[in-house]
């Protein structure tokens, strides 16, 4: 890094500044984090407090009623549990899919591979639009099922080009070896390859995992089956509602007007914050390893 | 930048005998193109179908008659669109968002990378890091929620912030006055953090002989910055500037559609919202396709113009 390097200047002006560096960031990473921070301790306070303080990060009076009113309720765990169940197949299939073309496009002798290559970019940069790609779903007749959640974004073009430039940067002697001693391109990819690229791609599942678990637009335009709906869906229907009655979630416990949606938001944003470590240890290695390399 | 460049050229001799080598290619890569068969379906059916079915643009789209059997109209559904009196405000409300993140949300992000660069203590550069990514993994869906309760009229902390600081008791989600700045507060929370990595990146590739020549010959602080570290991340920021101008009619529907309501509609409409609205909620899938399709070839026309742009004034494009 490059600040580790510098000679240190030990000047009056430079010195003030590097506090003032230091004061600046740390108001920056915690202006990232509060929010989030309110909104948890806003899920374990009481009615009252949420709407007399204004401001806490820790509650005063601490209880669960938010939460279990929302686990007495059909209604958010079957999305709870559904959405899992589509973003783990979800992941499988969209990696498998892009490792699948990622991995021939990395063999640069491979005829018609810089045509596949510059119909794959100009997707990146034209795009038919929602209405033309609503219509394809419709006529495949995937509308109201979760394939519709799955099949349409399948294939990103970013993550399919740095993958597949991480494939290409690999010693080609190890998968010579392997073809001498008579394995095919499967076999080839199965126990060479992809080992060699495990921490690039468990970058990529989980970039594909976050992509599925958080979108909106394609439950909004593909799902009018409120019974499908994931859990974004559910947690919009809660935030966006005056407030609910307790019939509304299908619930046995009232719920709490104020305190569920605090606790609505933090069961929509755990999982990806549970993720979140694995993701950080690897997505800054794992993207540039792609892109540096041409 | 090497993402979109050419790949280096195979170290082969140039191909002779072209027809023998093709069969002979066909038989010797069978496995390879066995394997990409899934993921080039793919393409076909959710990438380049759609493009396909856009010509419903110049139909009358009746979705009983088929594409091929609906009345073409040619340009008439554009004509309606660029002749429409919502068309100025739309283009008036998609602009400004997008300048708000071109010209604001952008540059703050450089600043915020050049600020971490500039960090010594090693241990709070990777915990601000750490920090700051985070908001990008949140759903707009959720990011919105947030903003929902942290501006919720009379009990969120940030109403009562700016209401005090502002002296209002505005119903801040609602007024239209309040929708670009919340937009735009959005924006910088979920995304100057993550964009910084690209940054960083760059930075960390800096020669550290060019800051160690510059402070023998007496170069402070800031003058490094300048003449080493922003010439250094250069051609970063002109590659995302062509990318992010090629996107400036995407505002980027979801976080716009949530953040939407009846009462900021006159500044929260914009052409992605307006496409949905036409065409899923009142089923004019050829007019709302039409006016899909304007923003797409627009967003095509500039990201060529300023990639052209770019290498003119001897920068590296993308293409």
């Amino acid at each position: 890094m490059a600040s580790s390097t510098h000679k240190r200047f030990n000047t009056r002006a430079g010195r003030a500044f590097d506090v003032l560096n230091v004061v600046l960031l740390t108001g920056v990473g915690l202006l990232a984090i509060l929010p989030f921070v309110y909104v948890l301790a806003g899920s374990f306070a009481t009615e009252l407090e949420i709407t007399t303080r204004p401001f806490f990060l820790w509650p005063d009076d601490f209880t669960t009623t938010s939460y279990e009113s929302i686990l007495s309720s059909d209604v958010i765990l079957r999305a709870f549990v559904t959405t899992v169940a589509v973003t783990v197949v979800g992941t499988l299939i969209q990696l498998g899919l892009t490792v699948l073309l990622a991995y021939p496009l990395s063999k640069v002798d491979l005829p018609g591979r810089r045509t596949v290559l510059s119909l794959v970019v100009f997707t990146m940069v034209f795009s038919a639009g929602m209405i033309p790609t609503f219509l394809v779903v419709k006529d495949l007749g995937l509308l109201d099922t979760y394939w519709s959640l799955i099949l349409p974004a399948a294939i990103n073009p970013f993550s399919l080009i740095i993958i597949k430039n991480f494939f290409q940067q690999l010693p080609s002697e190890l998968e010579e070896s392997a073809k001498i001693d008579g394995a095919n391109e499967l076999q080839v990819l199965r126990h060479v390859v992809i080992p060699l690229s495990k921490p690039v791609l468990a970058t990529f599942a989980l970039f594909y995992a976050v992509g599925i678990w958080n979108d909106y637009l394609s439950p909004l335009l593909y799902l009018s089956d409120t019974g499908k709906w994931t859990l974004q869906m559910i947690l919009r229907q809660v935030t966006a509602a005056a407030s609910l009655s307790a019939d509304e979630l299908n619930s046995d416990v009232p719920p709490p007007a104020q305190g569920i949606k605090f606790a609505v938001v933090i069961i929509a944003t755990i999982p990806v914050l549970l993720a979140y470590p694995f993701l950080q240890k690897h997505f800054a290695k794992g993207m540039l390893i792609g892109s540096v390399k041409g | 930048m090497t993402l979109l460049a050419a790949p280096p050229a195979p170290p082969h001799a140039p191909p002779r005998g072209r027809r023998r080598r093709r069969l002979g290619d066909l038989v010797r890569y069978r496995w390879l193109f066995v394997l990409m068969l899934p993921g080039l379906v793919y393409f076909a059916l959710f990438r380049f179908w759609p493009m396909w079915g856009a010509r419903i643009a110049f139909k009358n789209y009746i979705p009983f008659l088929g594409i091929d059997g609906s009345e073409w109209v040619g340009l008439a559904h554009l004509r309606e669109f660029l002749s429409n009196p919502d068309f100025p405000r739309l283009l008036e409300n998609t602009l400004i968002v997008a300048g708000l993140s071109l010209f604001i949300a952008f540059p703050l992000t450089i600043v915020l990378a050049l600020l971490l660069n500039e960090l010594r203590l090693q241990i709070l550069k990777r915990t601000v890091q750490t920090l700051v990514y985070i908001p990008h993994f949140l759903s707009w869906t959720v990011v919105v929620s947030i903003t929902a309760l942290l501006f919720a009229i009379g009990t969120g902390p940030l109403w009562t912030f700016f209401g005090w600081l502002f002296g209002t008791d505005a119903n801040m989600l609602a007024d239209p006055d309040w929708f670009r700045p919340l937009i735009l507060m959005q924006e910088v929370w979920k995304n100057t953090g993550w964009g910084t990595i690209i940054f960083l990146a760059a930075l960390a590739g800096v020669d550290q002989e060019q800051y160690e020549a510059a402070i023998i010959d007496g170069a402070g602080r800031w003058q490094r910055v300048w003449h080493i570290t922003l010439p250094s991340i250069m051609p970063t920021i002109v590659v995302l500037l062509i990318l992010q101008t090629g996107q400036i009619l995407n505002t980027g529907f979801e976080q716009i559609y949530l953040m939407s309501n009846s009462l900021n509609r006159t500044v929260a409409d914009v052409f992605d919202t307006y496409v949905y609205f036409a065409g899923i909620e009142q089923g004019a899938y050829s007019y709302a396709t039409a006016v899909g399709l304007f923003k797409a070839i627009v967003g095509l026309v500039l990201i060529f113009g300023t990639n052209w742009l770019a290498k003119r004034f001897n920068q590296q494009g993308i293409f």
